[in-house]
């Protein structure tokens, strides 16, 4: 039997509509029979050729006797707070945060909660640094990049002091519009300031009373935000789930706004490139198929994406094969892959005379600064190859690199690790409370530098520590991390994989329940 | 003794069966039937819903036509075409080929081009880069010259406890409002409040109760309201937090908020006050500490004051001052804070040096000042134009005496005059406003901010040519 489009993984006899023959699919999910015994299950699309590589993502199951553990450990937290709290109620334990003044109490307290944040006060030298958005390795203060800064900072300063509608329009400004636009392959584009108002301040440009935001359910608080100032419906489906995001377009098309069935006046999508606490990928070319056959319009945030994903870096469009003027609204930020800061919005010139003129950020806010924009430019064209070095494509094959090396080594330890494998962020469960802080010192004293997340950015028990690959590793700083990684997850009881790969957030979608829930 | 007792029971009732009359006997047995009967029945949906067939359903989705994403912009759209600068933004600019002395950048301390600035800024960037991949929590605070350097400097400026540092001016105070105010708190805000703050209160998602420009009549009257209010339902009094937000210098009036009657008001009515200090930091007070040192106020009866560093600190960011026990609160829940990377380097040096240099220098603050005077004195009295803002405000507008009844109209008036004042090598530019999103939309101005690289002459010459231009253009 020959493989199915897409290659898959299993020898089955496919037919037209891409389902196999006495296999079950669901959701994209074929159980093999060849590996059945050892009961595996891929993520292997095979929606009618719309993959032109392999879509492998996996979320393994999290382990019982574990996510029992992880809810204890959780109730002996918050007890143990309790019973601290009660003793610095009652003076027995001192109370080493900031309290309020007495003039100011009688007035109703500020805030509920107190936390606090303390600096340990200690340097640590020459530590492995895994947690920072780094991909292609140019936030260095050495290099083609910082020279050329250097030199526009000499020049123009380092401050604006207006905004882009009054007086603050730098010539370099439109330089690096045009180049942005090339870039990405769109035709014109327009920059801002900081990429979390990049979202929260242009969305509300765009839609408003009336229309309909479909937004995945781990979208990031930018765009949460965004869509929350807007003022339109929102609307949420599962994360990368297809059939979520289509019965919702099917339902809103169908029924209109609630109560007035008033059709919608826009409808339009919110998604991520690479999702940054899960590692996962977007469907980007199942999302585009409907959003064609639907009349929607498309925002994809490629924060994390771009420069990372493609074989010329030009973000998650290109890793598909896709055509840019596919997606509507394609937005980024140039703090991660670029290192400098500020964020983009290209697409068709309407959408970019638009934002110019209707944008918050344009109208109230500054633009950015000279050298920044410098920046920007030189690593923008040393990706593209346009400084006559091939510094970029090594970067970007180097990247690629690291992370299949990166990902194969983990999942050969044992440790569970969700997302893509392709995509450079891989986020390695944890899961016990204790665990997240005792993962993170004990890397720091092994010096490696790393990111460990809990609740609430994460759902409770699913507390992770957060990799970012770096085209600035090498193969050996690599192995020196994950030599250190294995020693710590030994010590701490960390490779909890058993190899079962069950879709954990992609649940079969069942039609049937769905029906019978009243609107 | 329970057996028996329940064979009693069963003879008794089998006894009371024998001895009913019939109709009771039939009726209670139609009754057990009907009951069965409902149990076992089909239950049947409620036909309000009509549900559609699926070749409805595809029909509708096929008919169903989107709005354009967005409209078209028209292409005389006032907007749309920027003026070019080329070469930096400073005293001496370049705007659209013209050479201009520059009238519309917010750089009142002139510390854009400052060599010792540049120098700095120059010296963080050798050591750390331009960007600094990843926010605050991760990775991403720099200790020396930078962050925690920069937030030190300015919490001691300002003589208050903490201060803390966010990316983009912008940002700051619409981060700074929601982390404190939630649904169900009460805020008082100014109506002449800049956008920004509309934005940081539309995300809060409190009561927001606005009164009149600088009345403080009308403030007090909405206190006493809600104080009414509050004596209805104590329990809920207890819980709410009110807040007073106010601008130091208003951006779009240029007048000064009376703080002395604010702080009255905030001990007599239990609020908290938020001051938002863009643009009075840098330029009011003796030594250029904002709105309280001016007034001579305790800094910390203000719970927390805001500022960008984009105007007088000639960078970009923003901070928070205040008492730790607020401000800390802000480095888990501000958004602008946690979820987005931190300010590059290079930006906070030149904010440090610009520090640095403030607090060296406190003789610019009254140049400044005087400046502000003569050009406030030298533009009275212009036919057909007014000048909107006190005397000791460094950003101001002209706005049209008269208004000819359409916004289009006097912002294409206002055009020709701002063209016209470029060909004479004056630089200024329109007060830009988002017609549709303002809450009291201003009306159209052109705005004229001061200096201290502007000397005398260079003033009285830019008053003039306002004079003749607006003379030749209005009548």
């Amino acid at each position: 039997m020959r493989p199915g489009p897409g290659g898959c993984c299993c020898r089955r006899p496919v037919r037209a509509n891409g389902c196999v023959a006495n296999g079950e699919v669901r959701n994209g999910y074929v159980r093999s029979s060849a590996a059945a015994a050892a009961g595996q299950i891929h993520h292997v699309t095979q929606n009618g050729g719309l993959y032109k590589r392999p879509f492998n993502e996996a979320f393994e199951e999290t382990p019982m006797l574990v996510a029992v553990l992880t809810y204890v450990g959780y109730g002996v937290l918050t007890l143990f707070g309790y019973l601290r709290d009660f003793l610095r109620h009652w003076r027995i334990e001192k109370c080493h945060h900031a309290t309020e003044r007495e003039e100011q109490q009688v007035i109703v307290r500020i805030f509920d909660s107190e936390k606090s944040l303390r600096y340990t006060g200690n340097i640590i030298k020459d530590v492995i640094n895994m947690g920072s958005y780094n991909y292609l390795g140019f936030a260095r203060n050495t290099g083609s990049c910082q020279e050329a800064a250097a030199k526009v900072l000499e020049e123009y300063g380092v401050g604006v002091c207006s905004t882009r509608q009054e007086i603050g329009n730098l010539d370099k400004h439109e330089e690096l519009e045009k180049l942005v636009a090339w870039f990405l392959g769109v035709e014109a584009a327009m920059t801002y300031g900081m990429g979390f108002a990049t979202n929260s301040m242009n969305i509300p440009a765009l839609v408003g009373k009336g229309c309909l935001i479909l937004s995945d359910e781990l979208n990031h608080a930018s765009l949460v935000l965004g869509a929350r100032l807007s003022g339109a419906t929102i609307r949420i489906f599962k994360h990368n789930n297809m059939q979520s995001l289509e019965k919702l377009l099917k339902d809103a098309i169908v029924y209109g706004q609630p109560r007035t069935r008033r059709p919608w006046k826009k409808i339009l999508i919110l998604v991520e490139g690479i999702y940054s606490m899960e590692g996962s990928i977007v469907r980007l070319p199942e999302v585009i198929a409907l959003k064609k056959k639907y009349k929607a319009y498309l925002y994809l945030d490629e924060a994390h994406s771009i420069g990372a994903l493609g074989p010329t870096g030009r973000g998650v469009v290109e890793y598909f094969g896709l055509d840019p003027e596919d997606v509507d609204v394609m937005m980024g930020t140039f703090t991660k892959s670029f290192g400098a800061s500020g964020g983009y919005i290209g697409g068709k010139k309407e959408l970019v005379d638009y934002l110019r003129t209707h944008s918050h950020s344009a109208v109230y806010a500054t633009s950015l600064s000279p050298p920044v924009v410098e920046q920007i430019i030189t690593s923008m064209k040393c990706i593209m190859g346009q400084d006559g070095t091939s510094l970029g494509k090594e970067c970007i094959q180097q990247l690629a690199e690291n992370t299949r090396y990166f990902r194969r080594r983990l999942k050969e330890m044992g440790f569970i690790i969700y997302g893509n494998e392709d995509s450079p962020v891989v986020p390695l469960m944890l899961y016990m409370p204790a665990k997240i802080g005792a993962f993170g010192r004990e890397m720091l004293k092994r010096n490696i530098g790393v990111v460990v997340v809990g609740f609430p950015a994460t759902p409770i028990i699913e507390s992770r520590a957060r990799f970012c690959l770096s085209a600035a590793h090498t193969k050996e700083i690599l192995d020196t991390a994950l030599k250190e990684i294995d020693e710590v997850g030994d010590l701490l009881q960390l490779k909890y994989s058993r190899h079962r790969l069950v879709p954990l957030l992609d649940r079969p979608f069942d039609e049937t329940t769905y029906e019978e829930t009243e609107d | 003794m329970a057996t028996t007792a329940e064979q009693w029971v069963l003879v008794e009732m089998v006894q009371a069966l024998y001895e009913a009359p019939a109709y009771h006997l039939i009726l209670e047995g139609i009754l057990i039937l009907w009951i069965i009967r409902l149990l076992f029945s089909k239950t049947y949906k409620l036909q309000e819903r009509s549900d559609l067939t699926v070749k409805e359903k595809e029909e509708l989705i096929e008919e169903w036509q989107p709005e354009p994403l967005v409209p078209l912009v028209p292409k005389d759209h006032p907007a749309l075409n920027y003026n070019i600068v080329s070469g930096p933004p400073s005293h001496n600019i370049v705007v659209n080929g013209k050479k201009c002395i520059n009238f519309a950048s917010f750089n009142f301390l002139g510390l854009l081009d400052n060599p010792r600035v540049k120098a700095a800024a120059l010296a963080s960037l050798k050591k750390y880069g331009v960007g600094t991949c990843g926010p605050r929590g991760f990775y991403g605070t720099f200790e020396i010259d930078v962050h925690l350097d920069l937030e030190d400097r300015l919490a001691k400026f300002m003589k208050t406890e903490e201060a803390i540092i966010y990316s983009y001016g912008f940002a700051t105070i619409a981060s700074a409002i929601p982390a404190y105010s939630k649904r169900g708190d009460i805020v008082f805000v100014d109506s002449a409040a800049c956008f920004a703050i509309q934005k940081g209160l539309q995300a809060s998602r409190s009561d927001i109760k606005l009164f009149k420009h600088n009345d403080m009549a009308d403030l007090e009257r909405l206190l006493k309201e809600q104080e009414i209010e509050d004596q209805k339902n104590p329990r809920k009094a207890r819980v709410t937090r009110r807040f007073i937000i106010v601008e130091g210098l208003y951006m779009n009036t240029g007048t000064i908020c009376p703080l002395p009657e604010l702080v009255k008001l905030k001990y007599k009515y239990k609020a908290r006050i938020f001051l938002e200090e863009s643009l009075s930091f840098g330029v009011l007070g003796e030594h250029g500490r904002g709105v309280t040192e001016h007034y001579g106020i305790n800094i910390d009866d203000i719970d927390l004051i805001s500022a960008n560093m984009e105007n007088a600190l000639a960078s970009i960011g923003g901070f928070c001052c205040g008492r730790s026990f607020v401000i800390d609160h802000q480095r888990l829940s501000g958004q602008g804070y946690c979820f987005s990377a931190s300010l590059p380097p290079l930006l906070a040096a030149a904010a440090i040096e610009a520090l640095n240099i403030m607090e060296e220098n406190p003789g610019i603050f009254a140049v400044l000042k005087e400046k502000c005077k003569q050009i406030h004195k030298a533009l009275q009295g212009i036919s057909g134009l007014k000048v909107v803002g006190e005397s000791l405000s460094p950003a101001f507008h002209l706005q049209l005496e008269e208004s000819t009844g359409s916004r289009e109209q006097d912002v294409k008036l206002l055009q020709e005059i701002v063209d016209e004042c470029m060909n004479r090598s004056i630089a200024l530019t329109q007060a830009r406003y988002l017609e549709k999103e303002e809450k009291n939309l201003p009306p159209p101005s052109i705005r004229v901010v001061v200096t201290v690289e502007q000397t005398e002459e260079e003033l009285g010459r830019a008053a003039s040519t306002i004079k003749e231009v607006a003379q030749a253009v209005l009548l």
